[in-house]
Formats: structure tokens, C-alpha cells, sequence
């Protein structure tokens, strides 16, 4: 607050900006620009989170995140009474066809928000969708901007959304990388994701290198499907997840950067500085959340928040303190963007590119994750004989990454129950939790959301042209069954026929197979 | 396995069956792999049917595996939904097994779940303790 005027950046040896990049991707990282504050958002039917889209849009925001409800990340329609019912628009928004797509977007110009979507199993439908609504829109696909989540692997390792098993999944990722290089520049075709496989109980040296692995199995898919890896490594983005272990958090960051810039420029001969940089998302650990004593938790946010910002992130969505409760309420969500704000505009952080660097804590916790990270990748190349994609099918086979994630899941359960890690209003300073109110302010999503949906889903099915969906649908799985053709394009016929995602998925998982995973503790 | 007929509950000579799954698509199963580790470390056996179950096939885990007692995970919100199915199903197969549901299920719907027939709620941080108590009380 004493107005002392401080350089850009401090000490010696590669700086921010320079290979490996330990210290950051850009030169002077916050000072020119700002993180992205992206708030992800979905509940309901596609007309109430358009609503909320608005809502963004209007406060200034130029970036939506879609959060789609269970049955459509399964791609299973709202009306398929064994799979979907009671869960219709409950934890995201229900998308079952392109009339739901439009709907989403109605009044919102593509060309003009950058849109992220967090769907794995059946992202070629969802994309094919967003794709449909800007050909309707007149906004030429080459304009068309954001992300698309489909990182498919570690829906086997950790999230559990899959749909199709691996290498037919694999085929429809290269087929979606091979298609957006070549017709939408501005979109990211995989955002390959630490988050879920540290929700699910991994530590941060597991999520580090198990993330890393699976984008090393990306490189490799898409240069064996004869994509060169400079023409699509700078469009691969990574989501990481920042718990409460605040120094090994930060060390896990500026470790994903270097090994992932050192193996792209040594291992995979990449050569233009854009496909060296690690580029991540960040989110606060939604599982650190407690529901004991839930207002506690901004504090875990605020932390949290901060050591991805000093780890250099790109941009980061705050949870709200109410997450271990039900979806977050307004207040709640509003409450977790101004913690990031604080961080943004009241501390000084942002004033110093790494500021931490050259700490010799910090530089010693980075080196280690680096060690343990590729540990963990010199494991999979074994397994995979010198195949880091064949080491990462072979890892999902036999049970290595669900069952590493398994025991370091139990590990800190056992340490929370002897009492060896505290967890603040858990195992220790507990007496107010007897006077919660937890539930009275909770986001409840009641049952007229499901039964809208289905009148809505009959209404398109009824006035479609069902002789032109069969015919889409049949092109669907001639091309599944020839893996020289690109799935893209009759997908997107598909869903301009308002074929359903349920019909579609079903289609390709008529040619593909419906993995089911071994049930192992 | 670790099978020590004297955790697993007074007067009872075999150690408690316990099925563990999660209905329909929610794949947040961390904490039912936490729970199935807890159970067996208090000796008992745990029949783990994991991911995308639906209640005909819990039912027959059930009867085939003579179990005591099932136990479900829910992280959806699903649980007013769910819950009477597979008490229902229970009932139409003439079963008499308690079920217990853990996760993230409001206070206010505690009460509602328990006049259904549910047993009882977990909910996040219970300890191992408390955990097998509720299944222990369960069956007593």
C-alpha cells in the first residue's frame, strides 16, 4: 500500500516468458493481462441457463462454461426411462437435441463469447450441435471460439463418463482434433484435464503425471493419424485442479509447464514456441469443501485461488462455499468470483511474474513434483513398450491408474479418521457444527424441469422428418465402421436431421461397443 | 480380506454381508470405494457392484449373495427418486434387507427418507466409526 515501485520480474536463470517456461508462459504474466475469470454454469432446461448466460454476459463476462446435466454426459436422452429418470436437468442442463442447442444460445452471437464445453463421452455430438447453431446464426465455423473438454481418458482413470471403450473413443477424438485444425482455427478440440483424476483422490504428483500422460497420448494419436504436431500441439490446453496443500500445489503447476515444453521439444520434435506452452484452467478442489461449518469454505477457496494464480494459470473458476452441499446458489457463486477479484485487484500478486520464484522451497517442491511426475510417465512407457498412448490403454486395462487414485483416496480418508491430517471442521474445531443451518439456503431443482424436458424432446420428435433422421443416422454408422472417414460431418448431418444425442451415441456404440468398467476396490 | 467375526457386531456368529452400489449415472464413486475399505477393515464382507446399477440388478446382487444390507452412494441430488424405486423393489421381491444411503442428501431430506424406510443418512466426513455403526445398527 506504500506505492513502492516494483519491476516486471526478479531474479536469474530462464525467465518467465523463456524455455522451459517453469516461471510462466508469458514475459510479464498478469501485468499485461489478467487471468480469465470463467464461471461455469448449467441447470435446468437449455431456455433457464440461457437466461444465466445472459446474466454473465450482461456483468461483462465474454466467456460461457456449459455444465450439461448426467444423461446428456452419458448421451442418453431424457426420455429413456431406464438411464435418465430423476436426473433430468438436475446437475447441468439437459441437451437432447439441436432444437436444445439453439435454445441454449438463442439471442447470444456466437461469433462474439468464447464457449466452453464440459462433455466427454458424446462431445462429437455436442460439438456438431454448436456447430449447427452457427451455420444457422450465419457464423462461419471458422469464427467460431472455445472449448470443447473431450478428454476422454481420464474418464476412465477417474471422472467414469464414458461411453464407448477406449480406442473407438480415441477414433473419434482424432477424427474431432483432424476436423478442427483443418476447419475452426479458433477452437480447442481437447482440454486435457488433472481435475477429476485429483477429485477422485489422487495426490497432486499423480495428477500431474497422470494429466501429463494423457496429453502425451493425444501427440501421439493425432501424429499417428498424420497430423503434424505443430499444426495442433498449440491448440491443446490443460485443466488442472488447486487443493489446500498451497506450496505443493504451486510447485505441481510450474512443474506441468517445463516437463510439458522439455518432452514436446525433445520427445515429439515440436519446434514452434506455441506447441512447447502449457496453457491451463484452474479450479478450486471442490472435494477439499466441507459440509460442516460450509462458510469456512471461502476461506479454502481464497487459498486455493491464490497459489493457482501464483502458479501462473490462464484462467481459474472459483468454487462456491455451498458445493458440498447442492449446486451453488446465486449469492454463493457471486461470492466466490469476488474472491478472485480480491486476489486479482487488492494484493499485488498480479504486479510480479512469478513472484515466488527462485525460492528455494519453491524450486526444490517444483523439481520433486517434477521427479515423482515423471516417474509416474517412465512407468506408462514401459508398460506401453516406449508408447506412452499404448502405456496409458494398457494402464486403464489393467487397473493401474483407478487403482493408484483408489489407495491414495483411502490413504487420506485413514489420516482424516486417526486424526494425522486435520481437516478444520471435520476432525477438529468442531464444536459449532451442531448450530449449521445447512440447508437454508440450497439450490433445489424441482421435478417440472424433467417433465418440461420431456414434452419439449416429444414436441421435435414429433415434428422432425423421420425417414431423413433414419437415413442420417445409417451415414452415421457407415462411417463408424470405416475408420478412414472422418465421423465429423455425417454427426453433424445427424444432428440438423434433430436426430436425439441418445439416437446418435446409440448408433455409434451399435458399431463401438458400451464399455463397462471392472467393478475393483 | 480381513475377516474379524468379533468387529463385525455382537451376537451375530457370521461376519454382515453389505452390497455397495450407486444407481443410475452418477459416477462419483471415490467415496464408495473409501466406504467398501472402511467396511471391510470393521470385517465385514462387501459385495462392491461399483458404477451404473440399476435396482433389478442390486436386487439380484441381493438375493444371490444372501446379503444383509445395501448400501448406496448418491452425489446427484437423485436420491427422492431413487430411494422409493429400490424400497419398492425390495418390496415386490418380498426382501426384508435395510439400505443405507451416503453422499450429499439436505438435512431436510433426511427425515423425508427415513419415512420412506430408508435406514440411514451419511453424510460427508462421517468417520469409519461412524459408518459402520449405521450398518451394524442396520441389521441389528
Amino acid at each position: 500500500m506504500s506505492g513502492v515501485p516494483v519491476d516486471p520480474v526478479y531474479g536469474d536463470g530462464p525467465m518467465p516468458g523463456e524455455y522451459p517456461y517453469t516461471r510462466g508462459i508469458y514475459p510479464d504474466m498478469y501485468r499485461s493481462r489478467l487471468w480469465t475469470m470463467r464461471m461455469f454454469a448449467g441447470f435446468g432446461t437449455a431456455v433457464d441457463t440461457n437466461g444465466r448466460f445472459k446474466d454473465i454476459l450482461r456483468n461483462g463476462g465474454t466467456g460461457l462454461s456449459t455444465a450439461f446435466d448426467m444423461p446428456t454426459l452419458m448421451g442418453r436422452d431424457s426420455d429413456d426411462a431406464v438411464w435418465s429418470a430423476g436426473e433430468v436437468g438436475r446437475a447441468g442442463v439437459a441437451v437432447d437435441t439441436l432444437a436444445d442447442m439453439e435454445d441454449l444460445f438463442a439471442d447470444i452471437d456466437l461469433s462474439a463469447v468464447s464457449t466452453s464445453m464440459t462433455i466427454n463421452g458424446p462431445a462429437i455430438v455436442a460439438l456438431a450441435q454448436y456447430i449447427a447453431v452457427g451455420d444457422k446464426t450465419g457464423v462461419d465455423r471458422a469464427r467460431l471460439s472455445g472449448t470443447i473438454q473431450n478428454d476422454i481418458l481420464k474418464e476412465y482413470q477417474a471422472q467414469k463418463e464414458y461411453i464407448f471403450p477406449p480406442r473407438p473413443s480415441m477414433r473419434i477424438v482424432t477424427d474431432m482434433m483432424r476436423f478442427t485444425t483443418a476447419e475452426m482455427p479458433r477452437w480447442h478440440p481437447v482440454s486435457i484435464s488433472g481435475y477429476h483424476i485429483r477429485e477422485a483422490g489422487s495426490t497432486a504428483a499423480q495428477e500431474l503425471g497422470f494429466t501429463l500422460a494423457n496429453g502425451f497420448a493425444y501427440v501421439e494419436a493425432a501424429r499417428a493419424a498424420g497430423l503434424d504436431v505443430d499444426n495442433f500441439a498449440s491448440r491443446l490446453s490443460f485443466f488442472f485442479n488447486s487443493h489446500s496443500d498451497f506450496f505443493e500445489e504451486i510447485g505441481k503447476f510450474r512443474a506441468a509447464r517445463r516437463i510439458w515444453a522439455t518432452w514436446m521439444k525433445e520427445r515429439y520434435g515440436a519446434t514452434r514456441e506455441r506447441s512447447l506452452l502449457c496453457r491451463f484452467h484452474t479450479q478450486t478442489a471442490g472435494v477439499s469443501l466441507t459440509a460442516q461449518q460450509p462458510e469456512i469454505n471461502i476461506a479454502r477457496v481464497a487459498i486455493q485461488a491464490l497459489a493457482g494464480v501464483l502458479g501462473g494459470t490462464q484462467s481459474l473458476h472459483t468454487d462456491a462455499f455451498d458445493e458440498a452441499l447442492a449446486l451453488p446458489t446465486e449469492k454463493a457463486a457471486r461470492i466466490a468470483l469476488r474472491s478472485q477479484q480480491i486476489v486479482a485487484h487488492e494484493t499485488g500478486v498480479a504486479s510480479v511474474a512469478d513472484p515466488l520464484g527462485g525460492s528455494a522451497y519453491v524450486e526444490w517442491m517444483t523439481d520433486e513434483m517434477e521427479r515423482r511426475a515423471v516417474e509416474i510417465l517412465d512407468h506408462l512407457l514401459e508398460l506401453g513398450d516406449g508408447s506412452i498412448l499404448e502405456g496409458v490403454y494398457e494402464g486403464i486395462d489393467n487397473g493401474w491408474f483407478v487403482g493408484g487414485i483408489a489407495d491414495s483416496a483411502y490413504r487420506f480418508e485413514r489420516e482424516v479418521n486417526e486424526g494425522t491430517r486435520t481437516i478444520v471442521g471435520v476432525n477438529a474445531f468442531t464444536d459449532s457444527n451442531d448450530g449449521d443451518d445447512r440447508d437454508a439456503n440450497l439450490l433445489r431443482i424441482e421435478q417440472d424441469t424433467e417433465d418440461l424436458q420431456l414434452k419439449r424432446l416429444a414436441a421435435v420428435k414429433q415434428a422432425r422428418d423421420g425417414e431423413a433422421v433414419r437415413r442420417a443416422l445409417e451415414a452415421v454408422g457407415h462411417a463408424a465402421d470405416d475408420p478412414s472417414t472422418n465421423l465429423m460431418p455425417p454427426v453433424i448431418d445427424a444432428v440438423n436431421a434433430y436426430a436425439t444425442e441418445g439416437e446418435i451415441c446409440d448408433t455409434l456404440a451399435g458399431v463401438f461397443g458400451r464399455y463397462v468398467e471392472q467393478a475393483i476396490v | 480380506m480381513a475377516e474379524s467375526p468379533e468387529a463385525a457386531g455382537a451376537g451375530r456368529e457370521a461376519p454382515i454381508r453389505v452390497v455397495l452400489a450407486k444407481l443410475g449415472l452418477d459416477g462419483h464413486d471415490r467415496g464408495l470405494k473409501v466406504v467398501a475399505r472402511m467396511l471391510r477393515d470393521a470385517g465385514m464382507e462387501v459385495i462392491y457392484l461399483g458404477l451404473r446399477q440399476t435396482t433389478e440388478s442390486v436386487i439380484a446382487a441381493v438375493e444371490q449373495e444372501d446379503a444383509d444390507v445395501i448400501g448406496l452412494s448418491m452425489h446427484n441430488a437423485g436420491h427422492l427418486a431413487l430411494a422409493p424405486r429400490i424400497l419398492q423393489a425390495l418390496a415386490d421381491s418380498g426382501l426384508d434387507v435395510p439400505v443405507v444411503i451416503g453422499g450429499i442428501v439436505p438435512e431436510a431430506d433426511v427425515a423425508t427418507l427415513k419415512e420412506l424406510g430408508i435406514s440411514a443418512v451419511l453424510h460427508p466426513g462421517a468417520s469409519a466409526v461412524e459408518v459402520a455403526e449405521a450398518i451394524r445398527r442396520s441389521v441389528a
